[in-house]
């Protein structure tokens, strides 16, 4: 065992530190504040940094960061509370096209997305399916050298903003149902396209997106005809090193510890002062580390090649379980004071942990649900049988 | 990085996987558990293994290996439920070799004739209650107020029946030798003890949950396996990744402490309250999927709920272990003595 970074990882994480202390502000979260999770001028400083596709391997035109490289990245980001959302949609989207996209795809496209110009989104969930997600029934049909595209999809997160989609569609209904799909990238401007924003409980805007006889040259297909779930597993092992989630608790902690001491309760004590809230945030502290224990455990796996799937569920599992409960527990601490929210001055630093507390339960929805985690780690860790 | 055992450190939990298997199956545990709560034989045929004096430095008798070696064997006995205290007699020895000058002590505890153990909490009075191996250990470090001393005199007491049938007992301190450890190379002690535990806390609970995943495959009810249920699985689920978090925790204080890195001691306290708590679910989960069975005394299941409450114990209320890590990161209570 060996819990310790090569020296030139560690040469990383201090360029990155101080890249964010130029770079990032939490003053420049209010523009999430509309409910988009993405600081246009971070993302344009990462691109210029080549740190946008960094896990990408260099023969594809990506970065050639090692996992170690992009734990670390992925890690001081979200300590310094910097949305890594945008981010880890380029580096999969990047590394999708540039393992399954088309020549015309390559050239145009992958750029731009590299050098930050271009954003594109997820189209995987439909109204109808979600955890399932291979039951998509958007169709894509081939009529002449064209495809034609109708259906509908749901949380499309950032799909106002991004120039495209790509997109999950059926292609053969009559195949099981892994069997029949295709991606697509689509642009957005293409005519027959509608997106109309979802309001969520917490800040963040998602959106419903439909294609009504969305037209597309084959260039825009990725992958196979009916290879959509090769694609799939490409998304899912970049998302591996990339997307984040490790380290949601950390500025909650922090904001919560600097409330409990600073802040006087009606008999005059401090919360920090109280048994059982030094517990609480010790526990905290506590499962923080086991996070990072698994962060680098997945990075290590990555690092040596090592394709994972429980591990990753487990991660997720366990760091978005673990946030809901320290939102929870730090948010009560507050009493009344923690119901103002981020439109009032008086709101704690800005209103995180109220903020933190309503974006909370999504982290344990999108992404894979912790029930179907711990239904990959009851099967695949366990080789419990199959109860579906 | 390395975040997995390494070929040599999988080979020496080969070798005593192994071993354990062999001359540990639980009715050693259960054995054992009749009388003093150790077993002499065992102990003979692990210190023949090198056990006691693997991470002990080669110049006194020892195989010079590292804390993180030590830690493959205690997972392996955790597993076991060894009714053997390694990690007391090891922390206990890599005390007294910092201390210096206690060398020909230091290389019986290395052969392993000679057993040694450590009092977790300070004596009151001239009584040291309910140490760990207090009923079979010849050798009892203990600190009182800055003042660490070795008793070799007196021999061990009864056991005390107990919850785990571990061999606590009372130890009278009649003859104290104080030796050079001072509160640092104490809490260095006592942390060693607590990441070790953790480790062993860890190997206990993955073998509960393979225990509870092996009967949900036989039993069968409503007409199906039991295993099929969804809301058996996703308690199994939970327990395997918190037991797997702890592993990766404890895995890493042992690590920081073999290492000197800066926050090891935090990392230790932190991984022992991890891993018992891990640990503890990790066995109620697989009691309560047992039924009724799990609660007869028959099946082993019931060995490893009882043995997770134990250990952590011996130390003390976990609460006052978390209280001891806020101390640490938050200072100490405004208004308290
Ligand atoms: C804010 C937000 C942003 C999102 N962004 C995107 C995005 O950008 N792109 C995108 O494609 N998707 C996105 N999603 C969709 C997200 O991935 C899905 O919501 C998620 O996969 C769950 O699907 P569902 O909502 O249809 O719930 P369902 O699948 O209908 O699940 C409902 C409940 O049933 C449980 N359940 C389902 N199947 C099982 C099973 N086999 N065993 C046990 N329990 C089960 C679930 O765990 C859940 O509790 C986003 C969602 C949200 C809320």
């Amino acid at each position: 065992m060996d819990f310790s970074f090569p020296p030139e990882v560690e040469a990383f994480r201090t360029e990155v530190k101080a890249f964010l202390a130029e770079n990032f502000d939490e003053s420049m979260l209010d523009v999430t504040h509309d409910g988009t999770m993405h600081v246009p001028e971070l993302h344009a400083a990462l691109a210029a940094e080549g740190w946008l596709a960094g896990p990408v391997p260099k023969e594809l035109g990506g970065g050639g960061r090692t996992a170690l490289e992009s734990i670390v990245l992925n890690e001081e980001m979200q300590l310094a509370r910097a949305p890594i959302d945008a981010m880890g949609v380029t580096v999969i989207t990047a590394a999708i096209l540039m393992e399954h996209g088309s020549d015309h795809l390559k050239e145009t496209v992958v750029p731009a997305l590299l050098n930050g110009e271009a954003l594109t989104s997820f189209g995987y969930t439909e109204p109808e399916s979600g955890s399932d997600v291979a039951a998509a029934t958007t169709k894509a049909v081939k009529d002449g050298d064209e495809w034609v595209i109708n259906g509908a999809k749901m949380w499309t997160t950032m799909a106002h903003i991004a120039d495209y989609v790509i997109l999950l569609t059926r292609t053969d209904p009559d195949v099981p149902k892994h069997k029949g799909l295709t991606f697509f990238l689509v642009p957005f401007d293409s005519p027959g396209i509608e997106i109309q924003p979802v309001p969520t409980m917490a800040t963040e805007r998602s959106n419903a997106t439909f294609y009504d006889d969305v037209r597309l040259s084959d260039d825009w297909r990725v992958g196979e005809v009916n290879g959509g779930w090769a694609v799939m597993k490409t998304a899912l092992k970049y998302e591996r090193g990339v997307a984040g989630g490790q380290f949601m608790s950390p500025p909650v902690i922090d904001a919560g510890i600097d409330w409990a001491t600073n802040h006087e309760r009606a008999d005059g004590t401090r919360p920090i002062d109280d048994p059982a809230v030094r517990e609480r945030l010790i526990r905290a502290q506590i499962d923080v580390e086991v996070c990072r224990g698994f962060a680098y455990h997945c990075a290590d796996l990555a690092n040596e090649g090592a394709m994972f799937g429980v591990e990753g569920s487990m991660t997720k599992l366990f760091a978005s379980e673990t946030f809901k409960r320290h939102c929870r527990e730090i948010h009560d601490m507050m009493g009344a004071e923690g119901l103002v929210t981020l439109e009032s001055p008086e709101a704690h630093r800005g209103g995180l942990i109220e903020e933190a507390l309503r974006h909370s339960p999504v982290t344990a929805i999108y992404g894979g649900t912790s029930e179907i985690n711990r239904n990959m780690v009851a099967e695949g860790f366990l080789g419990l049988p199959r109860a579906r | 990085m390395r975040t997995r055992y390494s070929e040599d450190e999988v080979a020496v939990r080969d070798a005593f996987l192994d071993f354990f298997a062999n001359e540990c199956p639980t009715s050693t545990v259960r054995a054992a558990a009749e009388g003093s709560g150790f077993d002499p034989a065992l102990w003979s045929s692990l210190a023949a293994m090198g056990a006691p004096g693997m991470a002990l430095p080669e110049s006194l008798g020892g195989a010079g290996a590292a804390l993180t070696d030590l830690a493959v064997v205690a997972d392996v006995a955790g597993a076991h439920l060894a009714p053997v205290p390694l990690i007391e007699h090891a922390v206990t020895a890599r005390a007294l070799t910092r201390a210096g000058g206690h060398d020909d002590l230091v290389a019986e505890l290395a052969e392993g004739s000679t057993l040694a153990t450590l009092a977790l909490r300070p004596p009151t009075g001239d009584t040291a209650r309910l140490v760990p191996a207090g009923a079979v250990a010849d050798v009892l470090l203990h600190h009182c107020d800055g003042v660490t001393s070795i008793s070799r005199g007196n021999a061990p007491s009864a056991k005390l029946p107990n919850t785990a049938d571990l061999p606590l007992a009372h130890r009278v301190i009649s003859d104290p030798t104080a030796i050079d450890l001072d509160a640092d190379g104490w809490n260095r002690t006592v942390d060693e003890w607590r990441a070790l535990t953790a480790v062993a806390y860890v190997g206990l609970a993955k073998r509960a949950i393979e225990i509870g995943v092996a009967y949900t495959k036989e039993r069968i009810q409503f007409g199906v396996l039991i295993g099929t249920f969804q809301a058996l699985q996703h308690g199994f689920a939970d327990a395997a990744t918190s037991v797997e978090g702890a592993h990766l925790l404890a895995q890493r204080a042992v690590w920081a402490l073999e290492t000197n890195q800066p926050g090891a001691s935090r990392l230790a306290g932190m991984a022992l309250l991890f891993a018992a708590e891990s640990a503890r679910f990790a066995a109620d989960r697989s009691v309560q999927y047992h039924g009724g069975y799990g609660f007869s005394e028959e099946y082993d299941i019931q060995l490893y709920h009882r043995h997770a409450t134990a250990w952590i114990l011996q130390l003390g209320d976990p609460a006052a272990e978390y209280a001891r890590l806020a101390d640490a990161e938050f200072g100490p209570v405004k208004g308290a003595a």
